[in-house]
């Protein structure tokens, strides 16, 4: 019952974990990310990502600047351009 | 015959010499350490965008109005040749194999009647490419003023060629680098950058995949962002061979200055040693005709 999400920048990965779910800004509006997902593809815009590690806990933020995320058998995949933090 | 005095001073200038190249030597292991993992850290990023590429791009392809990037202008009269080279030498024959591909490159599109134009990244090319092609160079980049170039001047590289590319400056530009393959050897490698080549990558045939926005909105921002990988990928490329190459290039200068040393005090020690003798000979004479 874990997603597997991964962010990755042109310097390096800068995550590669099992969460419960995520929360994407896409271009066209924040999307929430959870396992089983079906394959999907956006771009996305500024702002920020919240991970949720646990169904309930509090959400981490990571922000992030230009990029894309993929939906796809293995989990999501964001390769952002900027990360901060 | 060098003077003995002569001779000291000669051991003692190779000696400093060697202690250079031998510092530049250790700078360029440790740099080429931090080089290498940087490029390997870049790894995941390409590998990713490259397969999100070809699922897009076999999805789009055959389609006449896809985006300019990719089909290009539909001509192939006019050539840019990106040649990345060094900002700093003493990193033995890189720049020169370097240039020389750039120049093969140059004459044989020449030869099938194309204009070539160049965009030059790095300091160390410009001198050479300026001697043959005097009024072809369009432009280039300075990566000098930052220490390590990363993907802010990779980024402003790849704006700067899709800017001319449309404004009609060209019709086709090829990336010129080195790849790092070890300490030995770095080879200068040529790709087509700008119409971007579809990547040979199957799509996952199956899973039925949602764009957001369109396939063709998507693909239109991440084509510049491929170009900019691969401009990225080429500066890190080219750190690891500069300093692979520097240290290898460090390490012959040391030994051969090395070699130097052991021939300069043994023609020392001989000279000397002739001196005692000449000087000894004089004396047994001088005492003998007493």
């Amino acid at each position: 019952m874990s997603l597997h999400f991964e962010l990755v920048t042109p310097a390096r990965l800068v995550r590669s974990e099992e969460v419960h779910m995520v929360v994407v800004p896409g271009t066209d509006g924040e999307f929430g990310v959870l396992e089983g997902h079906a394959p999907f593809m956006s771009t996305v815009k500024d702002g920020s990502i919240k991970v949720y590690k646990s169904a309930g806990s509090a959400p981490e933020e990571i922000k992030v600047q230009g990029g894309f995320a993929e939906v796809g058998v293995n989990g999501l995949t964001v390769l952002a351009e900027h990360v901060e933090g | 015959m060098a003077s003995l005095k002569e001779l000291k001073g000669r051991i003692n200038s190779v000696k400093s010499t060697q202690k250079i190249t031998k510092a530049k030597q250790m700078v360029a292991a440790a740099k080429l350490r931090k080089a290498q993992a940087a490029a390997e850290a870049a790894r995941p990023y390409a590998s990713r965008l490259a397969e999100v590429m070809g699922s897009l791009a076999t999805k789009v392809a055959g389609q006449d109005n896809g985006p300019l990037l990719m089909r290009g202008t539909g001509s192939d009269k006019r050539h840019l040749l990106v040649v990345v080279n060094t900002d700093k030498g003493l990193c033995g024959g890189l720049n020169s194999n370097l240039v020389k591909e750039a120049k093969i490159q140059a004459r044989a599109l020449e030869a099938a009647g194309k204009t070539v134009t160049f965009y030059l990244v790095g300091k160390k090319g410009r001198a050479p490419i300026k001697r043959d092609y005097p009024n072809g160079i369009a432009a280039g980049y300075d990566t000098s003023t930052v220490r390590t170039p990363g993907f802010d001047e990779a980024s402003a590289i790849a704006h700067e060629l899709i800017a001319m590319f449309e404004a009609g400056k060209f019709d086709v530009a090829h990336l010129i680098a080195p790849v790092f393959k070890n300490a030995l050897t770095q080879l200068p490698v040529t790709t087509q950058l700008i119409p971007v080549p579809a990547p040979a990558v199957k799509s996952e045939g199956g899973s039925v995949v949602e764009y957001e926005p369109s396939e063709e909105e998507i693909l239109e921002e991440l084509l510049p962002r491929y170009v900019t990988t691969q401009v990225f990928g080429a500066l890190l490329e080219r750190e690891a061979s500069e300093q692979g190459a520097s240290m290898t290039a460090m390490d012959n200068a040391t030994r051969n200055a090395g070699d130097l040393i052991n021939k300069l005090t043994i023609q020392y020690n001989r000279s000397r040693q002739a001196a005692i003798t000449t000087e000894l000979i004089e004396i047994i004479a001088g005492a003998e005709a007493l």
